[in-house]
């Protein structure tokens, strides 16, 4: 390989031009040298990810059974211990945040980009305070939810209380996602829409909306995940370490599957520490099959964009 | 309005639907202004979201500042719930926030820089293709499991390398430090590679938008690859990489599971690297497990803390935001 060649670049270094006295030799091994450096960061990224994975599926890939998945944790029993109702627990946190934020995200990003075609002081406030409200720390969240659902409106600490602060916490993150997808669909399809006599909310519900629709799904499934993973606020809104019995109503006690983890991570004994990888390794293959739908989803929307 | 009529101005072809176009409460123009206001009313409620929080973290925390006074709380050097005696000084979770926000930015910040450069500079199509889903992957792995981690592997090999070094420079061993099961350095480095791939991804944007024909007249005057992006791209990206650390900083600053898990849950002054420290939303984590009602002193503390914790993150947030939109104007 030519060494005038950058790393992947192939963009030509200066020095290459010049007789390659001393101090050019000295500027182009310093020019690899960074190269280098920037090529192990990338690679050290990598095995971070590859390192934590290996290490959780190492640990736990033993304990996993049909049983594990079918059976109530326990705190005594590590043998006997499972997952099934903090999984269920986070199922359903998960489809009930979504059912949740979905209309009112989507709804406040159509207002945002298509029912306010000059961005007036009002939006753009409305638009620094999602920003803002995007970068407030999750636990907060869960501060608003146990003052406000649990203890002034009264829902307890049920499951209600916890898809709720849920969603309040994934909102900004549904709204800006809604907002791109909003902004790639071209101008001239809402102009020749508009130009047939249609009202706008007829252009956005049948032209506008169905265009954006993919990035609009990653979206959503970007924001469920974020549901599954969080774990503070709930701490905060009172759901619990140990149930085993399955939520059977809104207003009933729960648990999801990462508090699980970290009440089998604080136990003594080393059994409990393997059922915890065991737990991880269940919630990352259900983040694995909600990023990776996202991705194809995204994939086939592009495909789909390049042809048009 | 009959149903025909509905169905035939939905079509938008009968003549009726011309002449009552412009009447507000005719079929589609009411339904339009309908959704019209529910979509307003839906953007709005992010306004009141926030409200939301401020006015629950200071009213909830009020009856918190009549029992400590707020420079006892700000200055206080113990946090203690003993037997009747109760001490709330804010110093220690304050300070635990600090060295954990602090020793992430040293994992975070270098790395992360240096995984952007890569990302806006180097790597080729294929190599991004592969390195972006990864930091995505890595960006949503759930704060626990980090914790997890920390415990189970960062701990050990951090005692390993210690001893490591120990054996080597015997001299050494006296300053090295002993590392308890939770501790600083677990949690830090953890949340360092939790906060990674945010500044990663915020850097390349920066230094993307550096436009190509200053890279272009830089290699035009005899730079070399590494001239070019430290004297030239990172400068004109500096506000955007700036904001990019202060972002990851402000991130760590409320990150709970993971330090709850890998840092401690003892809040004392910190002592070392090796020892325990806890910070501000372990401890909010760590009152909410007990059950407390709401006349309860330390229910009220934690809205103290989370008011803190707010006012830190969102001064945080706003800087970097006005760092964005300077590099927004300069850019272009």
């Amino acid at each position: 390989m030519n060494p005038a060649l950058g790393e992947g670049g192939g963009m030509v270094e200066g020095p290459s031009f010049i007789t390659p006295g001393a101090r050019g030799r000295r500027r182009a091994f310093k020019s690899r040298l960074f190269g280098f450096v920037c090529n192990i960061a990338a690679l050290t990224a990598v095995a971070i990810l590859v390192v934590l994975i290996g290490k959780v599926v190492l640990d736990g890939i033993g304990r996993l059974s049909p049983g594990f998945l079918t059976s109530m944790p326990s705190q005594i029993f590590p043998e006997r211990a499972g997952i099934l109702s903090p999984m269920i627990g986070s199922l359903y946190v998960m489809l009930l945040t979504v059912v949740i934020v979905v209309p009112v995200g989507v709804a406040a990003a159509i207002y945002l980009e298509e029912f306010t075609p000059r961005k007036n002081a009002f939006v753009r406030f409305i638009q620094v305070n999602i920003s803002n409200l995007a970068g407030v720390p999750s636990i907060v969240f869960g501060m608003l939810g146990l003052a406000l659902f649990v203890s002034v409106i009264g829902l307890g600490k049920s499951l209600i209380t916890g898809a709720l602060t849920m969603s309040i916490l994934v909102l900004p993150m549904v709204i800006l996602v809604t907002q791109e997808a909003l902004k790639a669909v071209p101008q001239s399809f809402r102009e020749a829409s508009l130009a047939l006599g249609t009202t706008q909310w007829q252009t956005i519900s049948r032209i506008v909306l169905p265009t954006a629709l993919p990035g609009i799904l990653t979206g959503i499934i970007l924001s469920a995940s974020r549901a599954i993973g969080e774990t503070a606020p709930l701490i905060v809104v009172g759901a619990v370490g140990l149930v085993t019995f399955l939520p059977d109503g809104l207003d009933s006690r729960y648990t999801v599957l990462p508090l699980q983890i970290l009440d089998w991570i604080g136990q003594p004994r080393q059994d409990f520490r393997d059922a915890a990888a065991a737990a991880i390794l269940v919630l990352i293959a259900m983040l694995l099959l909600l990023n990776s739908t996202a991705i194809i989803i995204r994939a086939r929307a592009q495909k789909k964009m390049a042809g048009l | 309005m009959s149903v025909a009529e509905r169905e035939s101005t939905m079509d938008g072809t009968s003549a009726r639907s011309f002449r009552s176009a412009g009447t507000w409460l005719s079929g589609r123009m009411l339904q339009q202004n309908a959704v019209r206001s529910f979509c307003f009313l839906c953007a709005a409620f992010s306004i009141l979201a926030t409200a939301g929080i401020v006015v629950i973290l200071l009213t909830e925390s009020l009856p918190f500042f009549e029992h400590t006074n707020f420079f006892a709380f700000i200055t206080g050097r113990e946090w203690a719930v003993v037997g009747g005696r109760e001490t709330f000084g804010v110093l220690p979770l304050l300070s635990g926030t600090l060295m954990i926000t602090v020793g992430s930015g040293l994992v975070s910040i270098p790395l992360g820089l240096f995984v952007g450069i890569y990302l806006a500079e180097y790597a080729p199509g294929q190599a991004r293709r592969i390195l972006k889903p990864i930091l995505e992957l890595l960006a949503g792995v759930p704060s626990v499991v980090f914790g997890y981690f920390a415990l189970s592997l960062v701990t050990p090999g951090l005692r390993g390398f210690s001893e490591f070094v120990g054996s080597w420079i015997p001299t050494a061993s006296p300053f090295l430090p002993t590392f308890t099961p939770a501790n600083a350095a677990a949690g830090a480095i953890v949340v360092g590679f939790m906060t990674l791939p945010l500044v990663a991804s915020l850097c390349e944007d920066a230094l993307s938008s550096v436009p190509r024909s200053l890279r272009e007249a830089a290699y035009g005057l005899g730079c070399t690859k590494a001239e070019v992006i430290s004297r030239i791209v990172i400068p004109s990206a500096f506000s955007g990489v700036i904001a990019a650390f202060i972002l990851a900083l402000s991130r760590a600053v409320g990150e709970t599971m993971a330090v709850t898990i890998a840092a401690g849950a003892t809040p004392r002054m910190p002592t070392g690297i090796g020892n325990e420290v806890m910070t501000m939303t372990a401890m909010i984590v760590n009152i909410s497990k007990g059950d407390i009602s709401r006349g309860d002193i330390r229910y009220q503390s934690i809205f103290s803390i989370g008011l803190t914790l707010f006012v830190v993150t969102f001064l945080m947030n706003i800087i970097a935001q006005r760092l964005v939109k300077k590099m927004g104007r300069t850019g272009s």
